[in-house]
């Protein structure tokens, strides 16, 4: 992914990309499916999260919503690559997303797409955009966690 | 004359203040304004020359500052025409429509009476009146806007009865920046018995405003938005409506006995609302706002920011990619959104675009959140101008819009 790191133009157009044509969107009428809403209350970012986890496997993962370009982009490509992944490995990716927009050493290789947002970090305002739909899929990986426990 | 470059010399802020490296460009003067420099020396005097609290004066040091206090209240009347004991000093408009709702209407309402806000109001102007109205099985009504979001006399009145207890409403919005016929209304709510409680945040600010003249029977309206210093605001009530109404809060300062048999004599209005050791530096630093606008002049004021709004809206027309919500509006409100490929850019992607270029705009609802089924819009861009901005900055505001493209806002962030 280093290209794409080095590369402004190639990031523009995946955000671009995501945010025209997001993935995973519209969600589900399936009681299965654990849902969560996540709202900024200092701006206009309003989306639902949507998860089926099965055998600690997350399955699917879909989202719909009204968002900023940032906030669309970010949930989509998050959708994307922890789709199929286990639990374990989703939590590690969420972290090292957090890692990088927290200017902190991270592990880029996990991150995929994910990484045309390593700077973003520092534009502190729009850190709550790029994590909103992250923070979602945690808490409700979290969720499923104690509910098992 | 007015000489805005003159007036740019009296804040700090606009002597070669960056924002992201760029020239300061403020245009988010709703939201707050800056401050001359003549607010800063008065707030700093008061800590660095003469702090002490007020009424206690039985020493000198105390007095002055009492006296200063005190004279500040008889600035804010003869900026709004009223007696200086109907100016009650709160931490801003919303504290003033906080202490009307429930020191008033907790008072004097009951089950099925009515309460008339407008989708426009700001939440300060919003969640009192809901909060009322559930403690006390009044209703909340909203009076209908027209097509363009304006309030009119007609629609007023076509929503009031007898059961109408407080019609409660903005003298301009905050949003769409239109100015509500408040005379007018305000003859028309007292016709029904009512009272008419105006929130002045968006509004005293810009025009000349005279309670008298105008009739109303509370006025609220923040110091910060006004060049004044945050946390201070005033809530002006007709005098023979102050004397029945209960203060939000009880303490210090408002109290003249009490016992240990629960017997409690408070203070007249405006003390009995003023409770603790009030913000003083705040008062003083209000004092000095209004001195410095009304040595401007109110009515050049709204003469200069008309002509402005008159130019920037001109200017925007020329655009293909703006969106005006508001063309026609009364005061330097200017709501739009910007169109890229067939799609609104959401206004938190332009604000981070056009503050790489050192302008500084608000995006979203600005707490309206009412209003915005009524624009057919989740959110706009808001420039909100005064007295100190000029056309060079509108110019710059307008190339940089002329270059936001989702693109541009997306190179904004990454």
């Amino acid at each position: 992914m280093d290209s794409v790191k080095d590369n402004p133009i190639l990031k523009r157009e995946i955000i671009m990309d995501h945010y025209q044509n997001p993935r995973n969107y519209n969600l589900v009428d399936d009681n299965n499916y654990r849902q969560i809403h996540m709202y900024l209350d200092s701006c206009f970012d309003d989306i639902y999260l949507q998860v089926l986890i099965n055998h600690d496997i997350i399955e699917d993962v879909r989202f719909d919503g009204v968002a900023c370009a940032i906030a669309t982009a970010s949930t989509s490509i998050m959708t994307e690559i922890v789709k199929g992944c286990s639990i374990r490995q989703a939590d590690k990716i969420i972290q090292n997303y957090f890692d990088m927009l927290n200017q902190k050493d991270y592990d880029e290789k996990l991150l995929k797409e994910a990484i045309v947002f390593d700077t973003l970090g520092r534009q502190a305002n729009r850190i709550k955009c790029a994590t909103i739909g992250w923070k979602g899929l945690k808490k409700l990986i979290d969720k499923n966690k104690n509910d098992k426990e | 004359m007015f000489d805005v470059n003159k007036i740019r010399q009296d804040f700090w802020m606009l002597q070669g203040k960056t924002n992201e490296g760029k020239p300061l460009i403020y245009l988010d003067n709703g939201a707050t304004t800056l401050k001359p420099n003549c607010v800063i020396e008065m707030i700093n005097d008061y800590y660095k020359k003469f702090t002490s609290n007020i009424q206690r004066s039985d020493y000198q040091l105390a007095y002055q500052v009492d006296e200063a206090y005190q004279k500040a209240r008889e600035v804010v009347a003869d900026f709004i025409n009223c007696q200086s004991r109907e100016v009650v000093f709160t931490y801003g408009a919303t504290h003033g429509l906080n202490q009307v709702a429930y020191g008033y209407g907790l008072k004097n309402l009951s089950k099925n009476d009515e309460i008339l806000i407008t989708v426009a109001e700001h939440a300060s102007n919003t969640l009192p009146w809901y909060r009322l109205a559930q403690i006390t099985g009044a209703k909340v009504k909203f009076i209908p806007l027209d097509d363009k979001g304006r309030l009119t006399l007609e629609n007023v009145k076509k929503m009031l009865n007898e059961k109408v207890k407080i019609v409660s409403i903005a003298h301009v919005t905050n949003v769409l920046g239109y100015c509500s016929d408040i005379k007018e209304i305000s003859k028309a709510v007292h016709e029904v018995g009512g009272i008419l409680v105006v929130d002045g945040a968006q509004s005293v600010p810009h025009i000349k405003t005279d309670v008298k003249d105008l009739d109303c029977d509370f006025l609220v309206f923040s110091g910060h938005k006004m060049c004044g210093p945050t946390a201070i605001g005033v809530m002006y009530g007709k005098y023979h409506l102050l004397e029945k109404m209960e203060p939000l809060m009880l303490g210090g300062g408002m109290n003249s006995r009490f016992d240990a048999s629960f017997n409690v004599l408070l203070k007249e209005a405006p003390h009995k609302f003023e409770a603790g050791t009030p913000n003083i530096e705040a008062v003083l630093g209000l004092k000095a706002a209004i001195q410095y606008l009304q040595a401007i002049g109110m009515d050049n004021i709204t003469r200069y920011e008309v002509q402005l709004r008159k130019y920037a809206i001109s200017e925007m027309k020329k655009l293909d990619n703006v969106i005006i919500y508001n063309s026609d509006a009364d005061v330097g409100i200017i709501s739009f959104n910007i169109i890229d490929k067939d799609k609104i850019l959401f206004g938190h992607d332009v604000s981070t675009y056009l503050s790489k270029h050192g302008l500084c705009l608000r995006s979203g609802n600005h707490c309206a959140k009412n209003l915005w089924q009524h624009l057919g819009t989740d959110s706009t861009v808001r420039c909100a101008l005064y007295f100190y901005n000029t056309k060079q900055e509108i110019d710059k505001l307008i190339e940089v819009l002329k270059t936001t493209t989702l693109e541009n806002c997306i190179d904004a962030v990454i």
